[in-house]
C-alpha cells in the first residue's frame, strides 16, 4: 500500500511536529511528550476542557485546539491510548487553577489511562471531573470497548463543553453541559473499505469488492452486518433509522447533525448523504438546527462515513453556535 | 541505599527478568484470547522500571514502587499499564512509613482495589483479579488473624494466588479483550492472572533470600536486607 510516510514507528511525532509547524501561534507541544495545547494555556480564570485518543483520527483531537474548545490534545499512538503519565502532564499544563474536564471516547484503553492519570492529578490538589462519550448506537461491548463506543458526537461534546468553558462557568457546569450531549447523541457508521494502519501497511479487515460494513467501528471495529454494496440513499437511510431508534425523539425535535467522513470519502459523496438525511429527518417531524458536512473524526484512509444526530434545546444551540477558532473548527 | 529500598529495587530487577524469561508463554496465553501483545508488554515494562529504579539515588521503598509504577504507565501503555502501573503508583503511599506487617497489607488492599475500581472486574471474570483476589486476602488473614511472619503469609498468598491462576482457565471471561470471544474464551488460561501470579512469585524469593541475608550476622553492609520481606505484597 502506498503511503505518504516515512517509518512507522515516527508518524505520531512528525504528525504533531507538522501540526504544530502548520498552526505555531495557535498550538504548541509540550516537550517529550504526544500532547498538544493552546499556544497560550493555561487560560487564566477559565475550566479546562481536554481530549485525546489513538492517532489515526485527525483532525480529532488536537485539530479542535483552541478559543472555544479544546485546551489541550494528547495523541496515543495510532489507534492507541495515550498513557496517563502523558495525560497527566496536559492536565497540569493546562489547569489555571479552576478544574479541568475530561472528554473520553469509549474505550477501555482511554477510559483506564484518563481515570489513572485524572486521579493522580487530584492526587496534586487539581480538581478534575470526567465525561464518557458513548455515543455509537451501532453495538454493545466491541473488540476495545465494554458499553457503547465513543465516535463523532465526541466532537458535539468539545464544542459545547469548551463553549461553556469559555463563558467562565465552573467544572461542575461545563461537565454538565458534555453530560448534556452525550444523553442527546447517537452516531453510526459505515465503511466502504478497511483502514490501512501505517503500522500493518494493508487493510485491517478484508471487505469484498462489492461489500460495506454496517456499524463499522472508528478502528475497524466490526459493525451489526456485512451486507451487498447499496446506493447512497438506502445507506443514509440504514444508519439514520438505526440512530434515530435509538434516539427515540418527540416530533418536533431540533437537531443538529453530522455526516462525517472516515478520511476516504469525496465531500461529493457526504453532501449526497446529508441531502438524504436532512429529508429523512424531515419524515421523522423533526427539525434541523444545524447541518455538519466534513471530516471530523476519522479512520485513517477508511472511505465511508458516519452520521450523527443530536437533540438540541435552547441551551446546547446556544453553545454549539458561540464562538470557536480552531484549525478544524471555526464558528463566528 | 536504606537496606529496604535496596531490597525492592532487587524485586523489580527479578521480576522483570522472570517476565522475560516468560515472555513468549504470556504472549502465547494472550494470543489465544487476547491480541498477543502481553508477553511483550510486560516485559518491555518491566526492563525499563527496573533501569529506571536502579537509576534512584538511596531511594525508600514508595519511592522504588511508585517510580516503578509510573514507569509501567509510561511503557506499557494500553490497559495493562493503568492496571499493573497505576495501581502501584496508588498503593506505594501506604508505604510511606516503611514497610512493616501493616503497611504490607494496606499496600496489597489498595493495590487491589484500585486494580477492581480501574477494571471494574470481580472473581470469575477471568482477570488478574481472579489471582489477586485469593492472594491478598490470604495475605491479610494469614498476618492479622493467624499472626504468621510475614515472608509465610507471602507464600500462603502465592499459593491462593495459583489456584486462582488454575480458576480462570474452564471459566468463560467477561472483562477486557478476551470477553469478546464468550464461550471460546473457556478452556484458556488468563495472562493478566498468570503475570500476576510470576510477579508475586519473584517478590516471595526477594522477599525470603532477603530475610535470609538479614538472620545471618555477618552479612555485607551494602547488601540489601529487609526484615519481613512484606514489600512482597507489592502485587
Amino acid at each position: 500500500m502506498k503511503k505518504l510516510i516515512n517509518d512507522p514507528d515516527d508518524v505520531v511525532d512528525e504528525m504533531l511536529d507538522g501540526m504544530v509547524a502548520a498552526y505555531p501561534d495557535r498550538v504548541r507541544r509540550l516537550s517529550d511528550t504526544n500532547v498538544l495545547v493552546r499556544e497560550d494555556a493555561p487560560v487564566g480564570g477559565k475550566v479546562g476542557v481536554v481530549s485525546g485518543g489513538g492517532s489515526g483520527h485527525e483532525p480529532t483531537h488536537a485539530g479542535y485546539l483552541g478559543e472555544g474548545m479544546l485546551d489541550g490534545a494528547a495523541a496515543g499512538e495510532v489507534f492507541t491510548s495515550p498513557t496517563a503519565d502523558e495525560l497527566e502532564e496536559m492536565v497540569a499544563a493546562v489547569d489555571s487553577g479552576e478544574g479541568v474536564l475530561l472528554v473520553v471516547k469509549n474505550y477501555e484503553g482511554d477510559v483506564m489511562n484518563f481515570e489513572t492519570a485524572g486521579e493522580m492529578v487530584e492526587m496534586e490538589g487539581t480538581e478534575v471531573a470526567e465525561v464518557v462519550v458513548n455515543d455509537d448506537v451501532a453495538v454493545e461491548d466491541s473488540l476495545y470497548t465494554s458499553g457503547r463506543r465513543g465516535v463523532c458526537g465526541t466532537i458535539l461534546v468539545h464544542k459545547a463543553a469548551g463553549a461553556k468553558a469559555a463563558e467562565g462557568a465552573d467544572l461542575d457546569e461545563v461537565q454538565r453541559v458534555a453530560q448534556k450531549v452525550v444523553d442527546n447523541v447517537g452516531t453510526m457508521g459505515m465503511a466502504l473499505t478497511s483502514c490501512v494502519t501505517p503500522e500493518k501497511g494493508e487493510p485491517t479487515f478484508d471487505l469484498g469488492e462489492d461489500e460495506i460494513e454496517l456499524g463499522i467501528g472508528i478502528h475497524g471495529e466490526p459493525g451489526v452486518e456485512r451486507t451487498d454494496i447499496m446506493d447512497a440513499d438506502a445507506i443514509t437511510e440504514e444508519l439514520t433509522e438505526s440512530v434515530l431508534d435509538d434516539l427515540d425523539l418527540d416530533e418536533g425535535q431540533e437537531v443538529v447533525t453530522i455526516v462525517n467522513g472516515m478520511g476516504g470519502t469525496p465531500q461529493m459523496e457526504l453532501f449526497v448523504v446529508n441531502r438524504k438525511l436532512q429529508e429523512l429527518l424531515g419524515d421523522h417531524g423533526l427539525e434541523t438546527w444545524d447541518a455538519w458536512v466534513g471530516d471530523y473524526m476519522t479512520s485513517l484512509d477508511m472511505a465511508g462515513c458516519s452520521i450523527t444526530v443530536c437533540a438540541v434545546d435552547d441551551e446546547l444551540q446556544e453553545l454549539l453556535g458561540a464562538p470557536a477558532d480552531t484549525p478544524a473548527l471555526t464558528v463566528r | 541505599m536504606s537496606d529496604e529500598g535496596a531490597a525492592v529495587v532487587a524485586a523489580v530487577q527479578a521480576i522483570a527478568e522472570r517476565l522475560e524469561a516468560e515472555r513468549s508463554y504470556l504472549t502465547d496465553l494472550d494470543s489465544a484470547i487476547g491480541d498477543a501483545d502481553h508477553g511483550g508488554n510486560m516485559a518491555r515494562g518491566w526492563s525499563a522500571a527496573a533501569e529506571k529504579v536502579a537509576d534512584l539515588d538511596d531511594p525508600d521503598p514508595a519511592t522504588v514502587v511508585k517510580t516503578a509504577g509510573k514507569t509501567l504507565l509510561s511503557e506499557v501503555g494500553g490497559a495493562s499499564g493503568p492496571l499493573y502501573g497505576g495501581s502501584l503508583v496508588f498503593a506505594s503511599q501506604e508505604l510511606d512509613g516503611g514497610i512493616t506487617a501493616d503497611t504490607a497489607v494496606a499496600f496489597a488492599e489498595t493495590y487491589l482495589e484500585k486494580v477492581q475500581d480501574r477494571g471494574d472486574a470481580r472473581v470469575g471474570d477471568k482477570t488478574m483479579v481472579d489471582a489477586l483476589v485469593p492472594a491478598v486476602h490470604t495475605f491479610k488473614k494469614s498476618v492479622e488473624t493467624d499472626d504468621l511472619p510475614p515472608v509465610e503469609a507471602l507464600a500462603k498468598a502465592v499459593a491462593a494466588a495459583e489456584r486462582g491462576v488454575d480458576f480462570t482457565v474452564p471459566i468463560r471471561a467477561s472483562k477486557g479483550r478476551a470477553s469478546y470471544l464468550g464461550w471460546r474464551s473457556v478452556g484458556h488460561q488468563d495472562p493478566g492472572a498468570t503475570s500476576t501470579l510470576y510477579i508475586m512469585e519473584e517478590l516471595l524469593d526477594a522477599a525470603t533470600e532477603h530475610v535470609d541475608v538479614a538472620e545471618t550476622p555477618a552479612v555485607d553492609a551494602t547488601s540489601p536486607t529487609i526484615p519481613d520481606g512484606e514489600e512482597a505484597a507489592e502485587d
